[in-house]
């Protein structure tokens, strides 16, 4: 059953999608400005994805966890844009005390648990996670994200006989942006169809439109809700498109430019727009509104991330261990 | 005092930290129903019941994973791995993420799990089931490693290990597991980072931990009948290292021997040996002597692999070398 969509949370799920992509956007311009160094991977065409299914669930009891592309969950999450930026600058006021940086991000509080830079290492991770909910019997409930590259990963089928064998309310999400790195999904899987690969282990799978926030929006719900009551994981493969390149460094030469025109038609917030319009519950107005409220927010992030201070050199001493 | 194995003394640890805190369980290949590979776990799932006794599939990788996970959110995981040779599979998920999630988070997640096993050369078992890994686990910044040699370290370095809020490597040994010693009733804990005297002597500082301490034991008896008193410094802890402990010995004997049952190049032993050399250097009065094992894979011919390891002669001739006493 389709999960009622009101119009606030369309509103506000297009507001954030928007925001990921003017962040992301920011973002790479930094990159480009030497502000923000080493790997960086923008989330830009994938919006839906992370937006869609952190809707779909309550972060006061829930968890997410994902890969190194992690900027967009961390802001549809909630964390604040200026400590995410503050940590692609290395700075003391970001939300890892400049230790982490762009793969790294994390919440303790708003129960966003990174950001990983180890291919599918957040799998098992995130599994734990759910064992931990059983364990508790606190009706939580665990998003996995993590891309087509990492669901060949040992850690991912390892993770998914366990999630079934216990029973555990996790959700995994595969984020198929269909390029791990320059490879196309289609050259490295003995599958087409990655839904598939829940089978073997008597997990149900299925296929959905990473492109189309609502039905993501509703997808995951119904999966969460199947985790929450009947403490029963399952596996989504969200098609999706990213329309940078792997990360900073790349300049995507593997794929033609066709390719990527022929996605951006199909753009996460372009079709959430356009419905919303059709609807009338966006005018061009509110649009525009969001998009300067937006780049308000966005550039005093960047301000934020500049004028704060690099860590003291003792800081790096600090937060290895509890003492 | 009571005598019990180690083994026994291990199991005495996870029942009473598991009776203690709810949030203790204990995950691992054969842990439940089998009782333990080595039976360390004997009467747990009994006693605790299938929620807090997991039996795992083969996948040191996964359930390691699934112990960080757990800690992550505040549960205290002890994840068995049946010897450390099989937990090479899931060293990602110890050095990449149990060692570095505090640090990459800024602080704001701590790892309270426990990472125990057999280490080291057991007998007859080849190259794969014969390797003292420590090095691995003690390079690693975010970790601690404990490596008790006896009955009673074990027990108490357990239990400080299941109530540190850090991610701690527990060493134990396949021929370990049977050697029998005193044990207190009722509670105790060893701190971690702490060496200890196991002999007092004033000609030879000698430091060693884990299995080898018995050769050392052994060894310095040999020495006593000879008229050389052998101090035996244990340093049950790998990291954090007690450095004093090691130096104060050393500045009384001017002399030291090392020994481990790892391989020679950039082990325990070989940085021990160096710190010494470094810091007591003007208090010498012979190079710093390491024993180690041969630096070869693990042959699986008796002879060969007894020849292969630290052995009391071995230790004997380097007490003597650092005397300058000949054969």
């Amino acid at each position: 059953m389709a999960k009622e969509l009101n119009k606030n949370l369309l509103k506000k799920m297009l507001y954030d999608m928007m925001l990921i992509r003017h962040f992301e956007e920011k973002a790479g311009q930094m990159y480009g400005l030497k502000k923000i160094g080493g790997f960086c991977h923008l989330y830009n065409g994938e919006e839906a994805v992370a937006v869609g299914s952190v809707a779909a669930i309550d972060l006061k009891k829930d968890y997410i966890l994902t890969g190194y592309r992690d900027h967009g969950h961390a802001l549809a999450c909630g964390m604040d844009p200026k400590g995410i930026m503050a940590e692609l600058f290395g700075k003391i006021t970001g939300c890892s005390r400049g230790k982490g940086g762009s793969m790294h991000l994390f919440d303790a509080e708003k129960h966003f648990l990174g950001g990983n830079g180890i291919v599918g290492a957040q799998i098992p991770i995130a599994t734990g996670v759910a064992f931990a909910q059983k364990y508790r019997n606190d009706g939580g409930v665990t998003l996995c994200f993590f891309g087509d590259g990492a669901i060949h990963q040992g850690a991912f089928h390892e993770s998914l006989n366990m999630a079934k064998i216990w029973n555990l309310p996790i959700v995994y999400i595969c984020e198929n942006n269909q390029w791990g790195m320059g490879t196309n999904f289609r050259k490295v899987s003995s599958v087409d169809d990655f839904s598939l690969l829940g089978t073997a282990y008597g997990i149900p799978g299925k296929q959905i439109n990473g492109m189309d926030v609502i039905e993501v929006y509703q997808e995951v719900s119904k999966a969460v809700d199947q985790a929450r009551e009947s403490g029963l994981p399952s596996l989504l493969e969200a098609r999706t498109y990213r329309y940078k390149g792997h990360s900073m460094s790349d300049p995507a030469k593997y794929r033609t430019r066709e390719e990527v025109e022929e996605y951006r038609k199909q753009d996460p917030i372009l079709i959430l727009k356009d419905k919303l319009m059709q609807e009338g519950i966006v005018t061009e107005k509110e649009y525009e509104k969001y998009d300067s409220q937006i780049q308000a927010i966005v550039d005093e992030a960047v301000e934020f991330a500049e004028k704060s201070e690099e860590p003291a050199l003792h800081t790096m001493y600090e937060d290895i261990l509890v003492d | 005092m009571p005598v019990i194995t180690y083994r026994e003394a291990l199991n005495q640890a996870l029942d009473e930290e598991m009776a203690r805190d709810e949030s203790v369980f204990l995950i691992g290949e054969e842990v439940g129903e089998y009782n333990g590979a080595y039976k360390v776990s004997k009467g747990l799932l009994d006693k605790y019941g299938p929620k807090r006794v997991i039996d795992t599939p083969i996948t040191e990788l996964g359930f390691t994973g699934i112990g960080v996970g757990a800690a992550m959110v505040g549960l205290r995981p002890v994840v068995e791995w049946m010897t450390h040779n099989f937990a090479l599979l899931a060293l990602d998920q110890v050095v990449n993420n149990a060692a570095k999630m505090r640090y990459m988070s800024g602080g704001q997640f701590k790892l309270p799990i426990v990472f125990r096993g057999p280490n080291g050369p057991a007998e007859y078992l080849a190259s794969q089931h014969s390797q003292a890994l420590q090095t691995y686990w003690t390079h690693v910044p975010g970790l601690k490693v404990v490596a008790p040699a006896t009955p009673y370290d074990a027990k108490g370095l357990l239990k400080s290990a299941i109530r540190d809020d850090n991610p701690v490597v527990v060493l134990e040994g396949e021929l370990m597991y049977a050697w029998k010693g005193e044990v207190p009733e009722g509670e105790y804990l060893v701190p971690i980072g702490k060496a200890d005297v196991k002999r007092e002597g004033t000609d030879v500082t000698v430091v060693t931990y884990s299995k080898p301490l018995k050769v050392v034991q052994e060894a310095a008896e040999l020495c006593a009948q000879e008229g050389i008193q052998v101090e035996i410094v244990d340093l049950r802890t790998l990291r954090p290292l007690d450095e004093e402990t090691v130096y104060r010995s050393v500045r009384k004997t001017n002399r030291a021997v090392v020994v481990d049952e790892s391989w020679p190049m950039v082990s325990v032993g070989s940085h021990v040996a160096w710190l010494i050399s470094r810091n007591c250097f003007d208090v010498l009065d012979a190079q710093v002597e390491l024993v180690a094992s041969e630096d070869i894979p693990m042959p699986y011919n008796h002879t060969l692999e007894l020849a292969a390891q630290p052995s009391v002669t071995k230790v004997v001739a380097a007490v003597k070398k650092v005397l300058y006493l000949g054969e």
